[in-house]
């Protein structure tokens, strides 16, 4: 598959959404609203679930699967609200020491009068900030398409995952084509030059694992689950200090120079 | 009245002569001159430099290169620069970006987007990092990225507050996902460097936006602005396309943000010096009681 059939694959209305996921991955999930300053933003869905028998966070960016439960979610475009509202409860994750689950699937995070008012750069500075060393282990996992800014403020994590059709990149195909060659058309073309497949990010270790989808959802899960369990197992033993300088160790050699 | 002759050709060439004698052109000054993109008010640049590249008319600030501002900012000849030959390679091997560092490296006389150092400000030690506008428009990449961390990690490590300048159009698309993980690189840095109790300053100019607004420019313990300074997440040219309608005036300005409450304090680019140096020695002695 080209970038650009990825992109499309990514996008497509047909993939499963956040909320899939987590029906299918958790059981007794329980949904947590608001961020106590503003409001309760629907791009963003968070709460307390059980991985199998272990308590955790998780918190998805949820395009909605159906047009009038798109709109409801503003196609999965958080605002400043929502980011404060997955930072709130990434915090409650910490002082009860539940492991944090994120699962994004975003274009972005929204641009529009509200979200420049209530500071979207601000939030989206502040969960890189609070990631960064919060104190319990975060696994996030792209399931479609990783938006820019609007995605990495779910993905300071220990590790990402990224499925195989997924793609992750700083700008999309069409603001890129129409900054370079100032025609948003050739979003084919953009797609090759931004390196935006699960292969690339994993050969920059940006990302830590692919996971195959030719297996179909339920197998897909199913694995998405046993390695979540295996990994969260693992972190169990070292010390939550390592687990924190670990983290921001991966970050800071992209782009090391020595 | 039709004055007499006014369309008259000069029958020879010492009448021509004589009518330009009787007309001697305006006094040009052989300095450069600029209009303020504001007021329209034609400039020396010389007055100008003087003048802290402020218009004298209407206080319009002019965009001002990385060096300018640290000859303004930092006591004189105390800045020293960290990593002044780092420079960026076309990791990801995308279309002309080659060239354009070339030409942006010819354009702004720097290495890349962000010059970073230490020095004293009114006699206080501290780090300094400012963007250059005139270097991919102040855009993150990994030079950017890796250059500010060793800029926090080296002053965490000397326990010195950061004062950072920033000017940027956010991260640098030619560098694909890897300038956006220096959002997430250098918040982590500037984290670290937070917790072992130091301060950081930063000052947002005009425009500040995109990648670097959503991590270090708004990460600052105190965030101040220069007046008029354009400071969003997104442009006001894509929301503008997204939302279909006219920006309202004076929407993601420094004054609007100081309203909205994200911003400490809007200071003025003659005062800016005096004010930092004041923090920086509010700051100096810590909290203990005595």
């Amino acid at each position: 598959m080209s970038a650009f059939d990825k992109v499309k694959a990514a996008r497509s209305s047909k993939r499963p959404t956040a909320k899939s996921y987590i029906e299918a991955i958790f059981s007794d999930f329980t949904e947590m609203h608001g961020d106590r300053r503003f409001a309760d933003d629907k791009a963003v869905v968070a709460g307390i679930a059980l991985l199998e028998d272990m308590p955790v966070t998780v918190i998805g960016l949820e395009k909605g699967s159906n047009t009038n439960e798109r709109v409801m979610r503003n196609f999965g475009a958080a605002h400043p609200e929502g980011y404060r509202k997955a930072l709130r409860q990434m915090k409650l994750a910490e002082k009860f020491n539940r492991p944090i689950v994120c699962i994004i699937d975003t274009s972005g995070a929204y641009c529009g009068i509200g979200a420049e008012e209530r500071g979207q750069g601000q939030a989206i500075a502040e969960n890189l900030y609070t990631m960064m060393t919060l104190k319990v282990p975060i696994i996030s996992i792209l399931i479609g398409e990783g938006g820019s800014g609007g995605a990495l403020a779910l993905a300071v994590a220990d590790e990402v995952w990224m499925l195989e059709n997924a793609v992750y990149s700083v700008i999309s195909p069409e603001g890129c084509a129409s900054i370079l060659w100032k025609d948003s058309s050739k979003t084919k073309e953009a797609s090759e030059c931004l390196k935006l497949t699960a292969e690339h990010l994993l050969e920059f270790g940006v990302i830590e694992a692919i996971i195959p989808e030719s297996k179909g959802f339920q197998a897909m899960c199913s694995n998405i689950k046993s390695e979540l369990i295996n990994t969260f197992n693992k972190n169990k033993s070292e010390s939550i200090d390592t687990l924190v300088s670990k983290r921001y160790k991966k970050f800071r050699k992209i782009g090391e120079r020595t | 009245m039709i004055r007499k002759g006014i369309f008259k050709k000069p029958k020879n060439e010492l009448e021509g002569n004589r009518r330009l004698k009787q007309n001697p052109a305006v006094n040009i000054p052989d300095e450069m001159c600029v209009a303020c993109p504001n007021c329209k008010k034609t400039l020396f640049t010389s007055e100008l430099a003087e003048h802290y590249n402020v218009c004298n008319c209407c206080e319009y600030h002019f965009r001002m290169n990385a060096r300018q501002r640290i000859d303004k900012i930092a006591d004189k000849d105390t800045f020293m620069e960290n990593d002044a030959d780092m420079i960026s390679h076309n990791i990801i091997d995308f279309p002309n970006y080659d060239k354009k560092l070339n030409s942006s490296r010819l354009e702004s006389a720097e290495n890349d987007a962000v010059v970073c150092g230490f020095c004293t400000i009114g006699g206080y030690s501290t780090a300094l990092f400012v963007m250059e506008p005139y270097f991919m428009m102040g855009s993150m990449g990994t030079v950017v990225g890796e250059k500010l961390t060793r800029l926090f990690e080296e002053a965490t490590r000397r326990n010195l507050p950061v004062v950072g300048f920033t000017v940027s159009g956010g991260a640098r698309m030619q560098e694909g996902i890897l300038s956006l993980m220096q959002m997430a690189k250098v918040s982590g840095a500037v984290k670290n460097h937070s917790d072992r109790g130091n301060l950081y300053l930063t000052v947002l100019t005009d425009p500040t936006t995109g990648g670097v607004t959503a991590s270090f420019a708004m990460l600052g313990d105190i965030i101040i602005a220069e007046p008029q300074a354009l400071i969003g997440f997104a442009g006001p040219r894509v929301i503008e396309q997204t939302i279909r309608q006219k920006l309202p005036m004076g929407f993601q300005r420094a004054e609007f943000l100081l309203e909205k409450g994200f911003l400490d304090e809007i200071v003025h680019r003659k005062v800016q010096k005096a004010y930092i140096a004041k923090l920086l020695r509010l700051h100096s002695k810590g909290g203990e009681v005595s």
